[in-house]
């Protein structure tokens, strides 16, 4: 016979034990006692970029590219680049964005999701091209909080290794 | 609306998996009224947000099966954050379409099975994966890229505007703005301090939410909703079956709903969707919706509106329960749903007409009692399990329109005098889905 898991009045410690052990008992205010156990599970997905493919390896290259609607009339300009065009649901062809900007609004995380926590500190922002009407979100690097303002001049920069990810673009303050 | 319970939201309920939840919720609202058996129930609607939190797929249908509700109909409800407002306004549609005489909507949410930040993961996994993802995962990042842009243009341009020196202007504008959240802060805890449901009731002060700890410059621990465990029912009657079981029913008399590009960065700039009391001169040079407001909530607003015939919505609502996932999407919320004026959210706040009279705030609320929102304490003091949190909001305006909120609450200070007509918003991700409904007493 297996013996029963150690027994736990805080939510905290159980998750300590399972940790350890793998299993628990949590027992709340009113004496009701639950079995907690570890539930892993984990995924490796083959995620196709599709339709948006050509950004991602543009990227690569160290070019931005955005799209614009072709259709007479509409021609809208999408900085991140959209397959159809959501004004008037025609096709949209790449273009070549201008690797200048301006921060149109910015943030910095001091936390993130798990994947991300060890990034902390990092900024986001989002940044207008001339001529776009869309926008793109990016990391800002090279500057702290205290850098930061909406309307700030920002360049493009690519990462010399790509991973294929938005990460291969970041921006930096205009020198 | 003839019923509805709602479970405690707390940080965990590890003695409670979600069946357990929403039979507690359910069993709470058919002990209101004893009239309604389980076998006049034609059907339900059963809501939850995200098959990662408990690792259970097509967890409505064990809902449905642990409720004893087999063989009836049932459609699960999924729409981000929204998800409880969807579902309500689905229930409401199976009774108006003439499917249902009464049907049960329920949702649920266990949040507590995984660590927060891995909580966080899968909420922003409600967000591109292509290109918002990657650079963070993190929602509060979002946000604070919206309340960012909605201070430059409302507090920098305006109340600012008179400063000459660029960046000391912003510097200024998100101080102001910083300090107007935290009074939204204030008010949601301190109105919770009354709701026996909230998870967190506090007495907070506005240097209190301002130290605590900085999540997404400029947003602070205190300006944001937490991960919950919950449930809420709500059940829905055509108007001669509601009148059968309850002298005392609430009527559905307008829903809403709109949406918005999933990503920020996609987010037109283009003409305000004008509300009846409004005209395109007050908004001649606002670029909208920008990254600043919720075109969605607007939009929403507008179709609920129109069908209750509200033509007024500050003097023709009594109350407001609001989706404040965060404080700055309150006031922001304000603006959309036509409280106040675009651009007039912060003075909104400061005049204190979102206020309820009666509750000390630590600071003066000259006009306490104008336009409540959120007098149960809101998403940020209630708490937030995701497909619950829709429901909640309509229980808890039921309650105040039935004036019940003493019995309910054990507590009379956050029922409103008579109150006749109120609003509830549910909001997904950014804005990218919104509803809104209308309730209104249906008795004298």
């Amino acid at each position: 016979m297996k013996a029963r898991p150690p027994t736990f009045q805080k939510f905290r410690e159980v998750q300590a034990e399972l940790d350890r052990s793998g299993s628990a008992l949590f027992r709340d205010a009113e004496g009701i006692e639950s079995l907690i156990v570890r539930y892993p599970y984990s995924v490796t997905y083959i995620h196709s970029y599709a339709e948006d493919s050509p950004f991602f390896l543009g990227l690569a290259e160290g070019r931005l590219r955005g799209s614009h609607c072709t259709t007479k009339g509409c021609g809208f300009v999408y900085a991140t680049p959209r397959g159809h065009c959501m004004i008037c649901g025609g096709p949209t062809e790449w273009i070549d964005l201008p690797k200048d900007g301006r921060v149109h609004s910015w943030t910095t995380c001091h936390f993130g999701s798990e994947a991300f926590l060890k990034e902390t500190p990092y900024n986001l922002a989002l940044i207008e091209f001339e001529g776009a009407g869309s926008l793109l979100l990016v990391r800002l690097k090279d500057a702290v909080e205290s850098d930061l303002y909406v309307g700030m001049p920002v360049q493009a920069r690519f990462e010399p290794n790509p991973k294929y990810s938005i990460t291969d673009v970041w921006f930096v303050p205009s020198k | 609306m003839v019923t509805g319970g709602v479970t405690k939201f707390a940080k965990a309920h590890p003695a409670m998996d979600f069946r357990l939840m929403v039979k507690r919720a359910y069993d709470y609202a058919l002990k209101e009224v004893p009239n309604l058996t389980a076998d006049r129930i034609d059907g339900t609607r059963i809501a939850y947000f995200s098959d990662h939190f408990a690792r259970q797929l097509k967890a409505a249908s064990m809902v449905q099966d642990y409720l004893g509700m087999n063989p009836k109909g049932s459609v699960r409800i999924e729409w981000g954050g929204a998800t409880g407002g969807e579902c309500f306004q689905a229930g409401y549609e199976a009774v108006a379409s003439g499917r249902m005489d009464v049907c049960l909507t329920a949702g649920f949410e266990t949040m507590s099975r995984v660590p927060t930040w891995k909580g966080n993961e899968f909420i922003a996994l409600a967000s591109d994966t292509n290109f918002d993802f990657p650079l963070g995962g993190f929602y509060t990042g979002y946000y604070a890229l919206m309340v960012m842009r909605h201070i430059y243009e409302y507090l920098r341009l305006n109340r600012f505007a008179h400063v000459k020196d660029e960046r000391e202007a912003q510097r200024l504008a998100i101080a102001e703005g910083s300090r107007i959240m935290s009074l939204v802060s204030v008010k949601n805890h301190r109105n919770a301090l009354y709701n026996p449901y909230a998870q967190y009731p506090k007495k907070l002060t506005v240097q209190d939410v301002l130290d605590s700890e900085m999540i997404s410059y400029p947003i602070t621990r205190e300006q944001i909703c937490t991960m919950s465990d919950g449930a809420a029912v709500a059940v829905l009657c055509s108007e001669s079956v509601a009148r059968e079981l309850t002298d005392r029913p609430i009527q559905v008399t307008g829903v809403g709903c709109g949406t918005d590009t999933m990503r920020l960065a996609d987010r037109p700039f283009g003409k305000v969707p004008l509300l009846p009391h409004e005209s395109a001169t007050d908004y001649s040079h606002l670029p909208y919706p920008g990254v600043h407001s919720f075109r969605a909530g607007r939009t929403a607003g507008i179709e609920a509106y129109r069908m209750a015939g509200i033509t007024d919505p500050v003097h023709e609502l009594d109350f407001v329960e609001l989706h404040d996932a965060y404080a700055s999407s309150e006031i922001q919320t304000y603006e959309d749903l036509g409280l106040c004026r675009y651009g007039e959210g912060y003075a909104f706040v400061e005049r204190g007409d979102p206020f309820l009279k009666g509750i000390d705030y630590g600071f003066p609320v000259p006009r306490a009692g104008a336009m409540p929102v959120n007098p149960s304490g809101g998403l940020i003091a209630c708490g937030h399990p995701v497909g619950a949190t829709g429901l909640m909001q309509a229980v808890f305006a039921f309650w105040q329109l039935q004036g019940t909120i003493p019995k309910h609450f054990g507590d009379r200070t956050l029922q409103l005098p008579h109150p006749k007509r109120g609003a509830i918003h549910s909001h997904a991700g950014t804005g990218s889905s919104v509803t809104v409904s209308i309730l209104e007493r249906g008795f004298r």
